[in-house]
């Protein structure tokens, strides 16, 4: 006891030092909960800059923002504390940023109802399970996934393409699909090759980022792939591991490529291997949320965001884009325009029956689209690609 | 200088070491060093919500602390705490999804039911540990090292697999238990009045059983001469086991209170990171369990305050795990700097079941 008393003495002193935290009067501030580092150039960081971008594009409104929300690295801290501690300090608008806030952020929409909620992911507003503040907010990644697996097919010479996979779940699973059908289409319709031909497996490393001892180490898993003739790997999970071991292959007289995940800058870790990165873009549809939150008009509810296909790159429209790596060929680029043309225009709806699931269940009738649902909730990876549909 | 006023020179130079160090550290990152401090320490004690947040980080970290008291006694490294906990949470979400939910156990039960599951899962995870050692000639500290990679394997198992959400597994978790089910609350969602009553008692308990009991005295005997302990026919052995599985049931209860009282279902990493903050405040109490609860409660601030610091500072919350270290370090390295330090013993700090 009496060697901490002067600990316990300095706390107060500081405590009394301590500067208070000044609530400035401001239009709109909004809380946002990332799972991961604000700078983790991948998942996270693009939501911070998204962020960034509505302070910078509404003067007066101030985010606050805290990263690395996540059992592992904050212990004992729960979504409704964070949510408590936003609304203390006057945020209005609370932003969820992963699939594991999804309990976290209904409890304090419940507990909270004067303020606005959107979870970025979820569906609990699909589903009838989100009370009425909490909206859910996400972008149809899958075009973007699809430009990667198109770009994949038009660069591979083995026609062997690899997916790094995370966890599996309706998301991953959707996004996997999303890549093959890119993949099929560039192989089959562009390239005119046999079907037979093109080997499109999924490697599930069991989560987001490797944690050792526990997933498959995501290194080992690019380094097998390639290993075994595959020469493009599309990432699937958060962290770029994909892109270094393409880079280090290089090095060694390899010709292989890889497609790394979230991030628009994504590339650059290995650009000379890199074909290209499909990305997030949070700017836009964050400031449409904040405008309709600070004028009193959102309505909270499902929101799927479909791509600007026509202003795919530009910043301040599309929800996703895809970056260009500079290993994509100059013939590919040129296709892949065409590509993003076609499914803009809705010449080409990689979505249209029939298609069919594993098993050989039925995903989509002949002569029907898939609905946004049929896609959301993907219970199983496409006939004609290899890997797991579900955990054992 | 007399005893006392020694200790408490010592004391205060070793903060004021420590603290200048942190600062001077905090300020070569570029940020304001005073304000960080202050925010940090606001954000942990400053109203009544941060110390109820505080005191919800104590639970775990004083009952993981106790645990580590008992096996430290016996001369055991129990760094399998981690796994501990994470089998004593398996344990008890099992309990209440499979019994509870299921109506086999009468609801009054149910909790109590899962928190006595809780501790048998982690006792009989560190008796693996120590059973290792005792037969197997495995140093603890590699069994429980690797025994904590296989326990967060088992959640994540469960979590993807048996125990997935209807349609889809999710990283968020199992499917949150109903209300009735969780531990009661108080004074807010964090906290849990049980857990803390929980976690006092345990530590009481530990305070007796290590210098009032028998019990206490073999494993003190165990520790300081095993061959000795063996030839007095104190079976160091069966003796060394009992510590791991009462050390390794209240690691458990650490889990079970997580899941009852504040998770309410299994997540992956449940654990937490506890069970090693706590052998950084067991050392920091150099074992003794007469400071443990402030090396604890230590802990407890600087994990919760440090969510303030990008919250009002805008700083990298990394910079807390760097003050976290820091402190510490320079906590243990001033203590032998103190010119009196060297000589004489420590403080008492050797005399680990010296409590009260």
């Amino acid at each position: 006891m009496r060697r901490l008393m002067p600990l316990a003495l300095a706390a107060v002193l500081t405590i009394v030092c301590a500067v208070a935290a000044t609530a400035a009067e401001k239009p709109l501030t909004f809380g946002l909960l990332l799972v991961g580092p604000y700078n983790d150039k991948g998942y996270s960081q693009a939501q911070y800059e998204g962020g960034k971008y509505v302070e910078a594009q509404q003067p007066g409104t101030k985010m606050l923002y805290l990263d690395k929300v996540n059992p592992a690295d904050r212990p004992g801290v729960t979504i409704p504390q964070l949510v408590d501690d936003l609304a203390a300090k006057g945020a209005t608008l609370i932003l969820a940023g992963s699939d594991d806030m999804k309990d976290g952020i209904r409890e304090a929409a419940e507990a909270h109802p004067d303020l606005t909620f959107v979870h970025l992911s979820g569906d609990d507003a699909l589903t009838g399970k989100a009370p009425k503040n909490l909206g859910n907010v996400f972008s149809k990644m899958e075009y973007a996934k699809m430009m990667a697996g198109f770009s994949a097919a038009m660069t591979t010479k083995t026609g062997k393409i690899g997916f790094l996979g995370p966890l599996i779940n309706d998301e991953t699973r959707r996004l996997a699909n999303a890549a093959y059908l890119g993949a099929r289409y560039a192989w089959e319709t562009v390239r005119g090759q046999k079907p037979e031909a093109l080997t499109f497996k999924v490697s599930w490393i069991g989560f987001w980022f490797n944690i050792p001892g526990v997933t498959s180490d995501p290194n080992q898993v690019a380094g097998s792939f390639y290993d075994q003739g595959y020469d493009v790997i599309i990432s699937g999970i958060d962290t770029p591991e994909a892109l270094t071991v393409a880079g280090a292959r290089k090095k060694t007289g390899a010709d292989v490529y890889a497609l790394p995940y979230d991030f628009k800058l994504a590339c650059q870790g290995a650009p000379d291997v890199c074909l290209g990165v499909p990305y997030f873009n949070w700017g836009p549809p964050l400031l449409t949320i904040a405008k309709a939150v600070a004028a009193g008009t959102y309505k909270p509810g499902f929101e799927w965001l479909a791509p600007d296909f026509a202003a795919l790159n530009d910043p301040d429209k599309s929800p996703i884009g895809f970056t260009e790596g500079n290993a994509l060929s100059p013939e590919t680029k040129k296709a892949l325009a065409q590509f993003i043309a076609d499914i803009g225009s809705g010449k080409i709806n990689l979505y249209a029956g029939p298609l069919q699931y594993q098993d050989g269940t039925t995903f989509v009738q002949a002569g029907s689209v898939a609905t946004d649902k049929d896609i959301w909730f993907t219970p199983q990876l496409l006939r004609g690609m290899e890997g797991a549909s579900a955990s054992k | 200088m007399t005893g006392r006023t020694s200790s408490l020179a010592r004391a205060g130079f070793s903060l004021a070491l420590a603290l200048c160090v942190t600062l001077a550290i905090v300020a070569a990152a570029g940020a304001p060093p005073l304000t960080t401090l202050a925010v940090m320490l606001d954000g942990g004690l400053g109203s009544g919500q941060a110390v109820l947040r505080t005191l919800s980080a104590l639970v775990p970290l004083l009952l993981c602390g106790a645990a580590l008291c008992v096996t430290f006694a016996a001369n055991l490294w129990n760094i399998g705490v981690e796994g501990q906990i994470t089998l004593g949470a398996v344990c008890c979400v099992w309990f209440l999804r499979d019994l509870g939910l299921a109506g086999l156990v009468p609801p009054f039960l149910a909790v109590p039911g899962a928190l006595a599951a809780s501790m048998v899962g982690g006792a009989a995870w560190a008796l693996l540990s120590g059973v290792l050692r005792t037969h197997g000639r495995v140093h603890e500290i590699f069994s429980g090292l690797g025994l904590n990679f296989v326990a967060m394997g088992v959640s994540l198992w469960l979590i993807l697999g048996p125990w997935k959400r209807p349609g889809m597994a999710s990283m968020s978790g199992t499917e949150p238990l109903p209300a009735a089910l969780w531990l009661p609350a108080l004074g807010g969602r964090p906290m849990s009045l049980w857990g803390l009553i929980l976690a006092v008692a345990a530590f009481v308990l530990v305070a007796w059983v290590l210098n009032r009991t028998f019990f206490g005295l073999t494993l003190s005997a165990v520790r300081q001469n095993a061959m000795a302990a063996e030839r007095l026919g104190l079976r160091p052995k069966r003796r060394m086991l009992a510590a791991m599985a009462l050390g390794g049931a209240l690691a458990g209860l650490a889990g079970g209170v997580l899941v009852a009282g504040l998770y309410h279902r299994l997540i992956p990493s449940i654990s937490g990171n506890y069970g090693y903050t706590a052998i950084m405040a067991v050392l920091l109490a150099s074992g003794s369990l007469r400071f443990l609860p402030l090396a604890c409660l230590f802990f407890a601030v600087l994990t919760v305050g440090s969510i303030q610091l990008p919250l009002a500072l805008s700083l990298d919350s990394s910079l807390a795990g760097v003050v976290q270290g820091v402190l510490v370090l320079t906590l243990f390295a001033a203590r032998r700097l103190w010119p009196a330090g060297n000589t004489g013993s420590t403080g008492g700090t050797r005399n680990r079941g010296s409590a009260a």
